[in-house]
């Protein structure tokens, strides 16, 4: 066999390998990169460049390496789990760098981090002051994480104390002009609905690039046509102004009217209909 | 006298809204919005009720309002 296809050959045979180990190994050992997990990935990567140009050096033992190398930390990885200690020796422990607003300067020295590295590390974070830092600490990986002080955190319904319509995950119905079946079903619906509500919108599949269901059943389109523009959900809202609308209807009916009974009759029902008013508003108002 | 036409429209107006909150209802993923929604739907049915009887009776005293 020429040489050339030899190395062709041993390449796409040490890409399968090496694709292989990363799928085995799980999405874990590529996003939490401890330094032992890091190098036996470069190390891996390596053996594999060797692998796939060195023609004399035997494939068997390469492939060997290559199992070692990926099995160490896995069988690490599934001890660490059960046993603690064990755990805290392979992967370390983060370092807290402010506690209480207050930087732990000796940390810092532990770790060989100049008060220059402590605030590149707080902007990339986008903190420009020390002072609004309630906890930070370095992570046992070499991540920074940062907790600021509650003043400074962003604003939330919570904190105001206003009622928030509770919202679950979309689905996306349509790919590329194509109905995808399953989270259809996932919200139970049928692709003859989703004709009807397209029909509604005044478009065809063909039309739709992506389309996607909300929590509520509600439909949102994005054309292939740049140009043209889709109208957003009127559903909900028009709901709620209906409602408000009949129920100064029947205020007025109760103003109107002369017979006793029909005035209570009319005012009983529109203060009934103000309170499920309220109680719908946070939902119908998106 | 209120006009037996305008309680007529609230009433097919109210009618509508029982269907949509009944339909939302139905589409609606989160648990605690389908209970809200029906509760609602509920409500919105027993002042169609209310309504329904009150028409009757305008129609009774008025004959010329009734059917449509």
């Amino acid at each position: 066999m020429p040489d050339w296809l030899i190395v062709v050959l041993r390449s796409l045979l040490f890409l399968v390998v090496l694709f292989a180990i990363t799928k085995w190994l799980g999405k874990k050992q590529i996003s939490e990169l401890s330094f032992f997990e890091y190098v036996t990935g470069i190390t891996i990567g390596n053996i594999g460049a060797e692998m796939a140009t060195g023609i004399e050096k035997s494939i068997a033992n390469g492939i060997l390496s290559i199992v070692t190398f990926a099995a160490v930390p896995f069988l690490a990885g599934i001890i660490s789990l059960k046993n603690k200690p064990f755990r805290d020796f392979i992967e370390g422990k983060g370092t807290v760098f402010i506690k209480d607003g207050k930087i732990m300067e000796d940390n810092l020295k532990k770790e060989k981090y100049t008060a220059d590295e402590l605030l590149e590390l707080l902007r990339k974070k986008n903190v420009y002051q020390a002072a609004d830092v309630e906890f930070a600490v370095l992570e046992a990986t070499g991540d920074f994480n940062v907790l600021l002080k509650k003043e400074n955190q962003p604003l939330t319904a919570k904190d105001l104390g206003v009622a928030v319509a509770p919202n679950k995950e979309p689905q996306t119905v349509i790919m590329d002009g194509e109905i995808l079946d399953e989270p259809l079903s996932t919200i139970g619906q049928s692709r003859r609905w989703l004709h009807t509500e397209l029909e509604k919108l005044g478009v065809t599949i063909e039309n739709v690039f992506l389309g996607q269901i909300d929590s509520y059943g509600q439909l949102t389109v994005d054309l292939f046509d740049d140009k043209l523009q889709v109208p957003s959900p009127q559903e909900k809202p028009l709901l709620l102004s209906t409602m408000k609308k009949c129920q100064a209807d029947l205020e007025l009916f109760a103003l109107g009217t002369e017979a006793e009974k029909a005035k209570h009759m009319y005012s009983k029902n529109s203060q009934k209909l103000q309170e499920v008013i309220d109680k719908v508003k946070p939902l119908l108002r998106s | 006298m209120t006009i037996a036409s305008d309680v007529k429209q609230c009433l097919a107006s109210l009618k509508g809204v029982e269907a949509s909150l009944s339909n939302l209802s139905l589409r609606t993923q989160d648990d605690q919005s389908k209970q809200t929604l029906h509760e609602t739907m509920n409500v919105v049915n027993e002042i169609v009720t209310d309504l329904k009887k009150r028409v009757g009776e305008l129609e009774k005293e008025e004959a010329q309002y009734k059917g449509f």
